[in-house]
């Protein structure tokens, strides 16, 4: 008998000129003790069908047609008042972002605590107790001393687990886990997928785990689903999905996902969701106003950095004495050569997004240089030198909702560096601009609109165009895709490689994904706590990396190819 | 926490600086002492030997060294019109608005936070609409005129309310006169304080409820129904104490604002507080009252802000007074 069977279940959201239908048709069955997998892409309706089981859709959302079952319960018509009886004790659920879902006002012990009166029906004492208890299980140390804390005192996997705690803490039959690691780094998300997986076989609770990333699915689920446009798509093992999928969309998602064991030159198969507009102007280089921007004296060296320091005051205080640091970067130097993609990997809070900003000019460093083809940037009296260095660097920003004025067109976003540089004559800008949005395939016709009316993708093109409007020698991109959908994220790289073919450009690449570096990167350096600790040719440093936290870092990755290697799914240590 | 209060007291200090500058300098401008002092058949003579003694012929930053002297003392002048010190003329009329403003801040927490809760919660019952339509009516509508309605229903009309004065005041502690200790009091106060009340309240209503909006649709607020908690006690304990917090902050500001704007209420309803002191101060070119007031105020504000700091700093864990980066 299967814990959680779902029944043609379909859910919409009624507007005001057309419904919107969010899931269609869905049906599976998942058994006590079994992870699965629920895969898909933003607006897939993965999510929907999470919150619909306990009936947590935000209005106007609502089950239109089909049948949930828990244990044979019918649960999908139950009141507001009988749905609250299922919530937290008989469906647990986890959410994405540790750092929101917790109430920032209470202590953990509090929320905690709340749960467990409301779900066991324990007296507050026993409560605390049981609390305790549950702490030390998802492996909080010292757990009697934690729970009276509150939750901005805990890091993001510490408060992870203990939303996980709190998820247990009406002893739950199954678990909805939505997203629950994409927030998370890689070493942190590899002990929470194994402390999920270790709870759910112990206490034979059934998982539905929801999420965007094909490492997840490869290393901890059973039977992975794939959703489609509100459409399941395909269900099956793990494997079976994995190595042999059937359809189109399976196939094409699986290709876009950057592989963490070969380079490839580009990913195919990715233009089935969101297809660039065809017959577009290509523009020549050669002859073409952008390619005016190549005409520069090679040196070896494009960007050279020497131990570069910057400290940010954590706590201060009246006298400098009691004021407290945190060390950003620690002595960091790099070079990084004309021509080449220079990658730098490191955990959050590493340094690396930093070393951006200080090469950019975003962030002043306080000790240190920085040299651009030969010019320093750090100090230098030179105002006019520096700010032709600065227009030759361009950056490319992770969040694309956040990265462009809302209040202005895509025509004046592009066209604004070149205005302010007077890199072309007044009357040409408009051409030029229109030549660049045809360039990274949005089409000329769109400069007319605002940023709003786009996708995450498109506005990551938008970022791009106007990246390239000051003629940049430099790009800096700073997480340019872990915002986005994993087969956009395949065409904005293929876009960003073909960018760099054609215009030489050189690429300063920050990313926490160890497989997007490997298939961007020439070089790549290894960062932590603001130290520099490897730098090594990418292949190199895949195949043989030197360092101790290089070996982690590659070890605990999800590589969703593993599964072509062993033919098996690994299990997760315990 | 005393760093936190030595940086307080140092720009409280800065203000009060400031705002002595602004009194000083108005009381050169706002017409001759001398004329308010002297008796009408006085000669040019007399009056010039006055000013003289009055130190009015001194350089302006003499006369302005010898005004923050005077002030840091305590003394802030004497009333031409009381021929008292003026801190004595304004602490005896402080209990009278500090409670007329107390009585309004009642009304305005205990009506605003669970009508603009409400509105939250059900945003498309009647109820809330018609709050809302209400609440735009009520922020335009100006403290005078509603208090002049309230005297014309419940005062001349009806005949239920008194329509001037504090009524029956009872001593306490001394020196404080206080509404609240008897029934003839307590009436006295409650068309004021609502009068007091009527341009704030909208404005809370509305904040509370926007804040309550945004508070109701963060992941936490769902997760907790996610637990299995009932919608009560996550509206009214995980909900209503996040929505406080910005609610706090614009408080402070308000009520500092509102002991201030006592004055159009006091003048309508014959109020003994220093609104209604300084409307008389003005009235009476009574200049030394007239700046000890903007001074007294301003103080007022710095105190208030200070206080709800602090309190903000208690209710949120995250907040570290000394402004430590969490």
């Amino acid at each position: 008998m299967p814990l959680l069977s779902i029944k043609n279940l379909s859910i919409e959201f009624p507007g005001r000129y057309e419904t919107d239908y969010a899931v269609e048709g869905v049906s599976f069955d998942l058994e006590p003790g079994e992870i699965l997998g629920l895969v898909g892409e933003s607006g897939a309706g993965k999510s929907t069908i999470g919150n619909g089981i306990v009936q947590l859709l935000s209005p106007p959302g609502r089950v239109s047609k089909g049948d949930i079952y828990l244990n044979d319960t019918k649960i999908s018509t139950f009141t507001d008042k009988e749905i609250l009886k299922v919530r937290g004790s008989r469906v647990g659920f986890i959410f994405q972002d540790p750092m929101t879902s917790l109430n920032p006002l209470f202590t953990v012990e509090n929320q905690l605590v709340e749960t467990i009166t409301t779900n066991l029906g324990a007296a507050p004492k026993e409560a605390s107790r049981i609390a305790v208890d549950l702490l030390d299980q998802v492996g909080i140390p010292d757990p009697e001393v934690r729970i009276k804390q509150f939750p901005h005192q805990f890091s993001g996997g510490m408060r992870q687990r203990v939303v996980i705690a709190i998820a247990l803490a009406g002893e739950p039959e199954l678990l909805i886990a939505d997203e629950p690691t994409t927030a998370l780094d890689v070493s942190v998300q590899d002990q929470i997928l194994s402390l999920i997986r270790k709870l759910c076989h112990e206490r034979k609770v059934g998982c539905l785990l929801v999420t965007h990333d094909m490492g997840v699915i490869s290393s901890v689920t059973d039977r992975v689903a794939v959703m489609y446009m509100g459409r399941l798509v395909e269900i099956g093992t793990t494997k079976q999905v994995l190595t042999q999928p059937q359809h189109d969309y399976t196939k094409s998602l699986i290709s876009a996902v950057p592989r963490a064991n070969i380079k490839i030159d580009r990913f195919p198969l990715v233009e089935y969701i969101e297809t660039t507009e065809k017959g577009l102007k290509h523009i020549d280089v050669s002859n073409h106003w952008l390619g005016e921007g190549l005409r520069h004296a090679h040196s070896e060296a494009l960007l050279e950095i020497n131990d570069l320091n910057l400290s940010f005051i954590t706590q201060d205080a009246l006298l400098a004495k009691n004021r407290k640091y945190l060390q950003a970067t620690r002595d960091v130097s790099l070079v990084i050569k004309a021509g080449e993609s220079f990658g730098l990997v490191g955990e959050s809070g590493s340094g690396k997004s930093t070393i951006a900003r200080m090469v950019a000019g975003l962030q002043q460093p306080d000790s240190g240089s920085i040299r651009f083809d030969g010019v320093e940037l750090v100090n230098n009296p030179d105002r006019a030198a520096v700010q032709q260095a600065r227009r030759q660097m361009q950056m490319v920003f992770q969040n694309p909702y956040s990265s462009l004025n809302g209040r202005m067109k895509v025509n004046d976003i592009i066209a604004e560096p070149m205005r302010f540089h007077k890199l072309a004559p007044p009357q040409d800008v408009l051409q030029i601009v229109g030549d660049l949005l045809d360039h990274v395939g949005l089409g000329r016709q769109m400069g007319r609109r605002y940023p709003h009316e786009f996708s995450g993708g498109q506005r990551q093109r938008i970022s791009i165009a106007r990246a390239l409007a000051s003629r940049p020698r430099l790009l800096i991109c700073d997480e340019p895709t872990s915002a986005l959908d994993v087969s956009v994220q395949a065409q904005i790289l293929n876009l960003l490689k073909d960018l760099q073919d054609e215009l030489g450009l050189t690429m300063l690449f920050i990313s926490h994904d160890l497989p997007v570096i490997r298939q961007m990167c020439d070089r790549v350096a290894i960062m932590r706590h603001g130290r520099i600790l490897e730098t090594a040719e990418t292949e190199t440093f895949f195949e043989h990396p030197q360092n101790e936290y290089s070996i982690e870092l590659l070890d605990l990755m999800p590589r969703f190819d593993r599964i072509y290697e062993n033919e098996a799914v690994t299990q997760p240590k315990q | 926490m005393t760093q936190f209060l030595l940086q307080r007291i140092l720009q409280a200090g800065l203000v009060m600086l400031i705002i002595s500058m602004f009194c000083f300098s108005i009381q050169g401008t706002l017409g001759d002492p001398t004329r308010e002092l002297a008796a009408m058949s006085m000669s040019d003579e007399e009056r010039a030997s006055l000013r003289e003694s009055l130190g009015l012929n001194d350089p302006l930053p003499v006369q302005y060294g010898r005004f923050v002297k005077r002030a840091l003392q305590g003394d802030l002048g004497t009333s031409y019109f009381f021929k008292e010190p003026t801190l004595d003329v304004i602490l005896k009329k402080l209990p009278a608005t500090l409670e007329l403003s107390f009585a309004a801040s009642l009304i305005i927490i205990f009506v605003s936070i669970p009508l603009g809760v409400f509105c939250a919660i059900q945003p498309r019952h009647w109820f809330s609409r018609f709050t809302m339509a209400v609440s735009v009516v009520g922020i335009s509508i100006p403290v005078f005129l509603t208090a002049l309605a309230l005297i014309f229903i419940f005062s001349i009309t009806l005949g239920w309310m008194p329509s001037f004065g504090r009524g029956e005041i009872v001593q306490v502690w001394g020196y404080w006169s206080t509404n609240f200790a008897s029934w003839d009091g307590i009436v006295h106060i409650i068309m004021p304080s609502i009068a007091l009340s009527s341009i704030m309240l909208p404005l809370f209503i509305r904040l509370v409820r926007a804040e309550m909006l945004e508070v109701l649709s963060s992941e936490y607020v769902k997760f907790a129904r996610a637990k299995g908690l009932p919608a009560m006690p996550v509206y009214l304990k995980h909900a209503l104490k996040n929505t406080m917090l910005p609610v706090i902050t614009v408080g402070g500001v308000q009520i500092g604002i509102m002991v201030a704007y006592t004055i159009l209420t006091e003048s309508v309803f014959q109020w003994p507080g220093m609104g209604f002191m300084f409307l008389e101060a003005v009235n009476r070119s009574d200049i030394p009252l007239i700046t000890a007031y903007i001074m007294f105020v301003g103080f007022l504000f710095v105190v208030v802000n200070t206080l709800v700091d602090l309190l903000y700093g208690v209710i949120n864990p995250m907040v570290d007074l000394v402004g430590r980066r969490q």
